[in-house]
């Protein structure tokens, strides 16, 4: 059993708790926090995975993954605080739309 | 001359990135390249906020210390996180800033964010407001050493 | 010589997945929003610069030694501004952290103004 095995079989399982933070949490800021922290650790479980498999030309999906991410939460975070992705963040010129 | 700069670091990147060198394909980069340094330029994003060149080598060594923080930090949480009852004391503060420009206060709240156990809530002008999981993480947020080696990082007494 | 890159490896990425776990474990058992949100930022400093870390010993010196730099360099970059906008949304939509023995009352006084200086510290962000 190499060591990257046992690091996949234990991020997945830190993923299973985090997916029940997402599925329990009492605030929707609880679950994006949840969706964040899954999604850092999915870039992490596909880098070691690809290395399990001998191909580490997965860390390129890796890191379009890592920025995804982070373009997401963002994204719905700003759709819940205003509702509309239309609108800027900054509420002055927020008129238009 | 920053426009240089940047297609120069987005070509380095793209070259580590490809791993293929054949004439053709370097000719495609070297032209993507180009291309997106003129659309940054027409967008007027390249300042010294969008390339902060003028950071230098100090950036680095700062770096490197806040590794070492962040080690320090995390072992900190991770404690808390197995006994809470004993450790987790939330705290909820405001502290004060000495950076003067923009570049710099975000330098110093992502970095108060990047550590585990201290959270950025709110920053605007001159105040900044943490929260910190323990006692031990809210007294380094309030002796402001990190506070002075950013200022020093930025070249502002 | 590969023995000892080998259990180098083998520690770095367990302590790594000590860590990814423990975050699990704190982002299922912390009291409120405020506390699991350090919880969160566990996974996304040290656990990763550990696996990564642990990886890039594996791939020896090549460009995928590289990748992964950078990978860990696109986690330490984004992740504090995510945590951020996800703390300062939190903060705007009205819930108040748990404090218990350390925050005393100054401190919760000045979270209550804190809500007052809301409307500036918006228009602050927006220029």
């Amino acid at each position: 059993m190499s060591i990257f095995a046992v690091s996949a079989i234990a991020i997945l399982v830190s993923v299973a708790l985090a997916l029940a933070r997402a599925i329990m949490g009492p605030t929707a800021y609880d679950r994006i926090l949840a969706l964040n922290a899954i999604g850092t650790k999915t870039v992490m479980l596909i880098a070691v995975v690809g290395f399990m498999n001998g191909r580490p030309d997965f860390l390129d999906l890796a890191i379009v993954y890592a920025l995804m991410n982070f373009i997401g939460t963002l994204a719905v975070l700003k759709y819940f605080k205003f509702g509309t992705l239309r609108r800027g963040f900054s509420r002055s010129s927020g008129g238009k739309s | 001359m920053r426009t240089i700069g940047l297609i120069l670091v987005l070509f380095a990147v793209w070259l580590l990135f490809s791993g293929i060198y054949t004439p053709l394909i370097i000719s495609f980069g070297i032209v993507s390249c180009i291309l997106v340094g003129w659309l940054a330029r027409r967008m007027d994003v390249i300042d010294h906020e969008g390339l902060p060149l003028q950071l230098g080598i100090q950036i680095i060594v700062y770096w490197g210390w806040l590794v070492l923080e962040i080690v320090k930090a995390n072992l900190d949480v991770a404690k808390c996180v197995l006994f809470p009852k004993k450790y987790l004391r939330p705290s909820f503060f405001i502290s004060r800033i000495t950076q003067k420009s923009d570049l710099g206060k975000v330098i110093y709240a992502n970095s108060i964010t990047l550590t585990p156990g201290t959270v950025t809530v709110d920053l605007y002008d001159e105040n900044i407001l943490v929260h910190a999981l323990t006692e031990a993480s809210a007294e380094g947020v309030k002796s402001g050493e990190m506070d002075e080696k950013v200022t020093k990082v930025m070249g502002e007494a | 010589m590969d023995l000892v890159l080998d259990i180098a490896t083998w520690i770095s990425m367990l302590i790594g997945c000590f860590f990814v776990l423990i975050t699990g474990y704190g982002l299922l058992k912390f009291p409120d929003l405020y506390t699991r949100i350090h919880a969160g930022g566990m996974a996304d400093t040290l656990a990763s610069f550990l696996i990564f870390g642990g990886l890039a010993l594996q791939s020896g010196f090549s460009l995928v030694t590289a990748k992964l730099f950078f990978i860990v360099a696109f986690l330490f970059l984004t992740s504090p501004t995510a945590t951020y906008a996800l703390a300062q949304a939190t903060f705007v939509a009205g819930l108040k952290p748990k404090l218990d023995g350390f925050g005393e009352e100054a401190d919760n006084t000045e979270s209550e103004t804190e809500d007052g200086a809301k409307p500036n510290n918006s228009e602050s962000k927006s220029d």
